[in-house]
């Protein structure tokens, strides 16, 4: 019989080499803003949890290597990316000198190769199982509690990342919930008003064209640029509109943020509102219409349901947007997890970036996951019923 | 008659653009209510020009690298010895639409140091992302009939992919590229956060001294770059659509 490998595992095994044998695993930095030296996987960790790793990470590059089921891959893939994560922690609390507050032991670009190669391991695994809905945001619940679970162990406090996390832990959490608060917010105002004004250009035709047209505008210019040309507007509006001040519109900070994520997220609602109302069959509203139903009850009862799963999807990228482009609101004193990033950025102190861009990616990917999995189970719904 | 109106506007606005560029100084009365008295109404810390055709270049690198990258790799997905990539690299296109631009470029500083290459890796990385997109669709939404009258006329896979699919692809990839460098034409003004000589430079000079002034002219200029590009390359589009169409 002949061995088969598996194609991709043949690329994970080259990135694990390469990431394992000759790149640096840590890197030790005298203080934060420095350039460090970079030590390979068994200078920076005690012999004992060295080898162990490497042995965790050479049984799941075979498991990759030979073709195998996807269960056997993703729970190699999980093993590994477990080892990783423990040994970074453990490579901090051993090569930081005893008693020295100042050096900062970060992650070098040969952990990041092996996380890279054994997610991607992990990615293929899912991508084979083609878990349901259900599954995969079960998945992500359990990725979250064991990062989380991890978090509060303490194994990463060494991490220069968790360092600069705990000088300024009570920042980083109003930082976040503003950065929510952002995404979140102007999301739902969207929504709000872009839901209707989506109806009324389906059902008013020659309004369509002018407003997708205009929203489609508001696109094209930069998001700094259309935070900064809020500035004055608001401004004025603080200053002249009575009680306008009072419920925190603002020249600066969060409001034009706030607003130029909504006028952002207003073209996908719209678009694929109207879209997705015009994708209903005609046969669904000619059936509503002969047994009596009202243009409101069709609408609520058959256009809007079936039009949900593309309503959905405009939702997702939305989120995903606003999550991304909240950060840059830093740049006008809006807060949220940009803070850190563009602080990092001025004080070159890539882990103080870090701090603000791993939570990012976090609440991005998991918004996708999430909405992914509510869009498909909901588009079930339909082809249920056709089927029936 | 109203076909022609687009044209014409889309003709005055790179009239206006060009004349910006060329001459803003004439230009400051406009701006001039804009910003305090005393404060300059026309970016004075470098030539527009410059800076707009620094923005494009950028723009254009990024993307051309994108799209050989993303052709190359949705050719490979979608051949028998790469099929096995297929599903993987749909889901990986899925997980990097959710990487935030500002998280990349950051991420790219430590790796590369500031200015021009951490905003090419970001652009390139995020170019890739529709470009991928479309070409893998188009490459397997090809019609059925006209593949299977390739392969009955004894064409070669190397030959049914240059003279069949790429050709009927074209449109779609096309499509991808276009709405690729709108989105790099923004998130190149990010750039300008590490360093980039890119009109970011002048909108974020903007936001440090309170010059509305110059914020507008940034963002104009890169929104007006935006919708004409855009629209240069629907053109472009839908001339190729009409040429395979035809032939």
């Amino acid at each position: 019989m002949r061995v088969q490998f598996d194609k991709l595992g043949i690329v994970i095994a080259l990135l694990a080499v390469y990431g394992g044998l000759w790149a640096s695993f840590a890197t030790l930095k005298p203080n934060r803003i420095v350039q460090g030296k970079a030590e390979a996987m068994l200078q920076s960790l005690p012999a004992w949890a060295g080898w162990g790793l490497i042995g965790v990470l050479v049984l799941a590059t075979a498991a990759a290597l030979f073709r195998t089921s996807p269960w056997i891959k993703l729970l190699a893939a999980v093993a590994a990316l477990a080892a990783l994560t423990l040994s970074i922690g453990h490579a901090a609390t051993f090569l930081t000198p005893a008693g020295n507050t100042y050096a900062r032991v970060s992650p070098a670009s040969g952990f990041w190769i092996l996380l890279f190669a054994f997610a991607l391991l992990a990615a293929d695994a899912i991508t084979r199982l083609d878990p349901p809905p259900a599954m995969r945001v079960l998945f992500l619940v359990v990725a979250a509690a064991a990062i989380g679970t991890l978090l509060m162990s303490g194994s990463w406090n060494g991490l220069s990342i968790m360092k600069e996390y705990s000088g300024r832990a009570d920042v980083f959490w109003v930082e976040a919930g503003k950065h929510v608060e952002l995404a979140l917010g102007s999301l739902f105002a969207a929504v709000l008003v872009g839901l209707p004004l989506g109806i009324l250009c389906h059902r008013v035709a020659p309004l369509r064209d002018g407003v997708l047209n205009t929203l489609n505008l508001v696109q094209t210019i930069p998001s700094i640029a259309l935070f900064g040309l809020l500035i004055a507007p608001l401004g004025w509006i603080a200053a002249n509109v009575p009680g306008a001040a009072a419920i925190g519109i603002r020249g600066i900070g969060g409001a034009p943020a706030f607003v130029a994520l909504f006028l952002y997220s207003l073209l996908p609602v719209v678009a694929n509102t109207v879209v997705g109302l015009a994708g209903v069959p005609r046969a669904a509203n000619d059936a509503a219409r002969g047994i009596g139903m009202t243009g409101w009850q069709r609408l609520f009862k058959i256009e809007f349901p079936l039009a949900l799963p593309v309503i959905l999807t405009a939702i997702r990228i939305v989120l995903v947007q606003n999550i991304g482009m909240a950060t840059i609101a830093a740049l006008i004193g809006g807060g949220g997890f940009g803070v850190f990033v563009f602080q990092g950025i001025g004080q070159t102190a890539m882990d103080l970036v870090l701090l603000g861009a791993v939570p990012t990616v976090a609440l991005a990917f998991a918004s996708a996951v999430v909405l992914d999995a509510l869009i498909e189970m909901n588009s079930r719904v339909p082809n249920g019923a056709r089927s029936a | 008659m109203r076909a022609w109106v687009p044209t014409i506007l889309r003709g005055f606005l790179l009239l206006l653009l060009i004349a910006f560029l060329v001459s803003p100084g004439s230009f400051e009365p406009l701006l001039k209510p804009l910003v305090q008295p005393n404060a300059p109404a026309i970016y004075n810390q470098g030539s527009l020009l410059s800076l707009t055709l620094l923005h494009l270049r950028t723009v254009f690198i990024a993307t051309l690298a994108a799209t050989i990258i993303a052709v190359l790799l949705a050719i490979l997905v979608t051949r028998p010895f790469g099929a096995e990539f297929l599903a993987l690299s749909r889901s990986l296109v899925n997980i990097g639409q959710t990487f935030p631009p500002v998280a990349v470029l950051a991420l790219a500083v430590p790796a590369v140091g500031f200015g021009e290459k951490p905003t090419l890796i970001a652009l390139f990385l995020y170019g890739l992302l529709p470009i991928f997109e479309n070409t893998l669709t188009a490459l397997t939404n090809l019609p059925r009939s006209v593949m299977e009258a390739a392969r009955g006329s004894g064409m070669t896979p190397v030959q049914r992919l240059i003279q069949v699919e790429l050709p009927l692809s074209l449109p779609v990839v096309v499509a991808g590229i276009r709405l690729s460098v709108v989105i790099s034409l923004a998130t190149a003004t990010i750039g300008s956060t590490v360093a980039a000589k890119t009109l970011g430079e002048v909108i974020i000079a903007g936001l440090q001294s309170n010059n509305l002034a110059f914020v507008l002219q940034g963002g104009l200029i890169v929104g007006a770059l935006a919708v004409l590009i855009y629209d240069g390359l629907s053109a472009v589009e839908a001339m190729i659509a009409r040429r395979t169409g035809a032939a």
